[in-house]
């Protein structure tokens, strides 16, 4: 087996990339002719500010034949490099095209002090857990939203657990119940 | 004739029928043979013990082995265990088996006060008797914190083996009464007065402090007391 095509090289968010180039044409209109991305392997990431976002979303939708896979946040706050939107929260839409195979990651950096996005809601319906899954665990808002509560953790629970300034052992709400004993029960 | 736990057959009639020293412990009552006097007691808690009736609150891999207890090779049946229902007004025995997070445990305490009585509980492997190894916020660290636990079963998960190792040990608590001790004996009155001792000296505090967690390192509030719950308790 030849070892350059067992383990090629990772490809990058060049210009020569014809994802790159087919998601430019998509988005120019919306997003202007300069994208921000990156890459790592083949994930392409393109980035985009909260007021971009659904009209981002809304071209590939249409135009492109997009749709959502995933949706999910993460938190920067204790990571050794700045998030590549220069925000602590991301808000990641994995969009695939099944005619061309096209995988495009869609991210969007959050402001912690108003944690706020527009809801994809409207353009996937699919989005309506994923994004009460993301408020259920980083607290970040959904505008537009038709239902918008915690969906894993309690109700009664007043934290969003996976904040990296959320202790792992949490702060006492495991232990937050009362005790039945033999003599009450 | 009366029958005491100190004889080495007590079900045995003809043993009985045919030893004057046990007929003495009757006061001298000439019974038919096939006749035994018993106290009510006794005679209830014979009848609980073989036919406990398991409520399965299995949330993890320990349900999978609860299961392989429940088929022919291991045959919980053979204790007279085997009729588990899945309604807790049916049951009398609950086995929690796994994990239990933070939204899960006003449902077990629900069911547990859903049981008639009497009611027992068994606590089945590391998940359900100390949280495991998920120490995390949405993990309660052991069940026995909320609801009374009769009987833990150590292992990950355990060998259907220490199931049935773990239901003869509650069988025999049953038929005791209730207390795997007993109250009749003083020596079991002395032994249980040193099991208390050794749980509550300042020592076995401070181990079970360790063992059970670190909580009060980072100021978290603890309703049901210290890290060193269960010290009062038998």
């Amino acid at each position: 087996m030849n070892p350059t095509t067992a383990h090629p090289s990772p490809p990058t968010a060049t210009a020569s990339d014809p994802r790159l180039s087919r998601a430019r044409a998509l988005l120019e209109p919306v997003l202007g002719p300069t994208l921000k991305t990156s890459s790592f392997r083949d994930n392409l990431r393109i980035f985009v500010e909260p007021d971009q976002l659904l009209p981002a979303l809304a071209a590939l939708r249409d135009r492109g034949g997009f749709h959502l896979v995933e949706l999910g946040g993460t938190d920067y706050l204790h990571y050794p490099k700045p998030s590549g939107s220069g925000k602590r929260f991301e808000v990641h839409y994995v969009l695939l095209n099944r005619d061309t195979t096209d995988r495009l990651i869609l991210k969007v950096g959050v402001d912690p002090d108003n944690p706020s996005l527009p809801s994809a809601t409207s353009l996937w319906p699919g989005a309506d857990w994923l994004e009460r899954e993301v408020f259920d665990m980083f607290g970040i808002r959904f505008d537009g939203h038709p239902d918008l509560r915690r969906i894993l953790m309690p109700d009664q629970f007043t934290a969003f657990p996976l904040r990296k300034d959320y202790p792992l052992r949490g702060r006492g709400e495991r232990h937050n119940f009362p005790r039945i004993t033999r003599a009450e029960s | 004739m009366a029958l005491t736990p100190s004889l080495d057959n007590p079900r045995s009639p003809a043993l009985l029928a045919n030893n004057p020293r046990l007929l003495r412990h009757a006061g001298g009552a000439d019974l038919p043979e096939g006749i035994q006097v018993t106290t009510l007691d006794a005679a209830v808690n014979w009848c609980r013990k073989y036919s406990l009736w398991p409520m399965p609150f299995a949330t993890a891999c320990c349900g999978i082995e609860l299961m392989a207890v429940g088929a022919s090779r291991f045959d919980i049946a053979r204790f007279g265990a085997e009729v588990m229902r899945f309604s807790p007004r049916q049951c009398d025995l609950m086995i929690v088996a796994g994990r239990v997070v933070m939204k899960m445990l006003p449902v077990l305490q629900r069911i547990w006060l859903q049981m008639p009585e009497p009611k027992w509980c068994i606590s089945m492997g590391a998940c359900a008797c100390t949280g495991g190894v998920f120490d995390t916020y949405a993990v309660v660290q052991g069940v026995d914190r909320f609801i009374p636990v009769d009987v833990y079963i150590p292992g990950c998960p355990p060998r259907p083996e220490q199931i049935l190792r773990a239901l003869m040990d509650m069988q025999d608590k049953i038929q005791r009464g209730g207390r795997l001790n007993g109250t009749a004996l003083p020596e079991q009155i002395l032994k249980e007065q040193l099991f208390e001792q050794s749980r509550s000296s300042p020592a076995a505090r401070l181990l079970a402090r360790q063992e059970r967690g670190d909580e009060a390192r980072f100021g978290y509030r603890l309703p049901g007391g210290s890290a060193s719950l269960g010290a009062n308790e038998l």
